[in-house]
């Protein structure tokens, strides 16, 4: 017999819930998530160093993991600053999922964490769709990328929370149009805070580490027009059945559960490479996590939905 | 091309609703897709039919829905067609601070069309309700 099924279900609703869970679970041990979405080429990399060298200063307790589709590049520069870096390779994955992320955190991520810096995949496209448990997201562009890349890229600039200019030490030279940069994003994403940074030149270095500071702190981020929830549909989000992550374990004990084939590598300050496997990869790593237990913390909830 | 991941979502959730339902084979699926959320269709659908391969979807049809963007003003009358690339303040006054998104970001699997019954092998018995 043949029948047509009424189904009803948001596509990336595993994500979201597995998101949410990440962020709930996150947030009631004081760490807060923020995710930087760019081009490749933009100066994440770059910017990061100087703030996580910046919050090692202050003694704000940060960790970054960056995610890549081949190399480690970017996780040997990160580590100069002393604070712990991980890297992702997404073996040409063009973004990271919630899952993953938690998956890769689990007993890596120090217990002490107050910031984690997540470096998504160079690319404007793949990563603005997926929610990683952010409390902050953040959306980078260069002078150099011209002022109508929040026309081209909407939903990663409509759904920012802060856009970070980069590289303003050249502005001059390539003719930046700021004011015109500005209206672009005003019109993709009306009230979202614009800052300029130089990496090279120090200008607005500690504004990324502030707003993440402030967005953990629970303080006013701001809401996207584009991830205002929608009223009209009513059924915006069917439940979710199975958290896709499990628990995050303190430090020490690998617990792998590498299910996609993605290697992470791990990068301390002093030494560089640790390819050793997880042990018992495929430890299947559903510790039940029981719904009680999710639930139990009412803790401030994002002010906004990323996605 | 995060549309692989997409339609991968999507082959999922229709294999597990397709399970619990007791069907042996899913002709077709209906997704609404939003014009800001996004996905290209076109991809989408060249993703869809490699994903439905060797799976209880092999061979289904991919009906994509799309919907327009459309916001209104807290402050001003009527609705305006957002666009692309997306014009989200207010046409009107100028404002965004009430700007309501109402439509333009869904990403849902709306229906599924199937075969169930006793024609052809069953991977696993149906569940009683479904019977």
């Amino acid at each position: 017999m043949c029948r047509v099924v009424d189904l009803r279900q948001a596509v990336l609703a595993k994500n979201d819930g597995a998101a949410q869970a990440l962020r709930d679970e996150l947030t009631a041990r004081g760490t807060t998530v923020v995710n930087l979405l760019s081009s490749p080429g933009s100066g994440k990399t770059a910017l990061l160093e100087r703030e996580l060298l910046l919050a090692r200063e202050r003694s704000v307790a940060v960790a970054a993991l960056t995610a890549d589709l081949a190399t480690e590049n970017d996780a040997v520069r990160l580590a100069r600053s002393g604070v712990p870096v991980k890297q992702v390779l997404t073996d040409g994955l063009c973004h990271l999922e919630a899952g993953m992320l938690g998956r890769h955190l689990d007993g890596w991520l120090p217990e002490d964490t107050r910031l984690l810096f997540v470096e998504n995949v160079g690319n404007l496209v793949c990563p603005a769709g997926y929610d990683l448990g952010e409390s902050l997201r953040v959306v980078l562009a260069s002078v150099t990328e011209g002022e109508d890349k929040p026309l081209k890229y909407p939903t990663a600039f409509g759904l920012a929370q802060l856009v970070v200019v980069t590289k303003t030490d050249i502005a001059q030279a390539v003719e930046f149009d700021e004011a015109a940069f500005r209206a672009n994003v005003e019109r993709v994403n009306p009230g979202v805070e614009i800052v300029m940074t130089s990496a090279r030149k120090g200008e607005g270095l500690g504004l990324l580490l502030d707003r993440s500071l402030a967005a953990g702190a629970g303080t006013g981020t701001h809401t996207p027009v584009m991830a205002r929830r929608q009223q009209a549909t009513g059924h915006d989000h069917a439940p979710v059945h199975g958290h896709d992550h499990g628990h995050l374990h303190g430090h020490g004990h690998g617990h792998g559960a590498d299910h996609e084939s993605d290697h992470h590598h791990h990068h301390g300050p002093g030494h560089a490479h640790d390819h050793t496997p997880a042990p018992g990869a495929d430890h299947g790593h559903d510790h039940g996590h029981d719904h009680d237990r999710d639930h139990e913390h009412p803790q401030v909830q994002p002010a906004a939905q990323t996605r | 091309m995060h549309e692989m991941s997409i339609a991968m979502a999507v082959v999922g959730q229709v294999e597990e609703a397709a399970r619990a339902g007791g069907a042996h084979a899913v002709t077709s699926v209906r997704l609404q897709v939003g014009e800001l959320a996004g996905v290209v269709p076109d991809a989408l659908a060249f993703c869809f039919e490699l994903a439905c391969a060797g799976t209880v979807l092999d061979g289904a049809e991919l009906i994509t829905e799309s919907v327009a963007a459309r916001a209104r003003c807290g402050t001003c009358p009527g609705t305006w067609a957002v666009g692309m690339p997306p014009e989200l303040c207010c046409p009107g006054c100028g404002r965004a601070t009430d700007v309501e998104l109402l439509s333009g970001r869904e990403l849902e699997i709306l229906s599924v069309r199937w075969e169930d019954g006793p024609a052809g092998p069953r991977t696993r018995e149906p569940i009683p309700e479904e019977a």
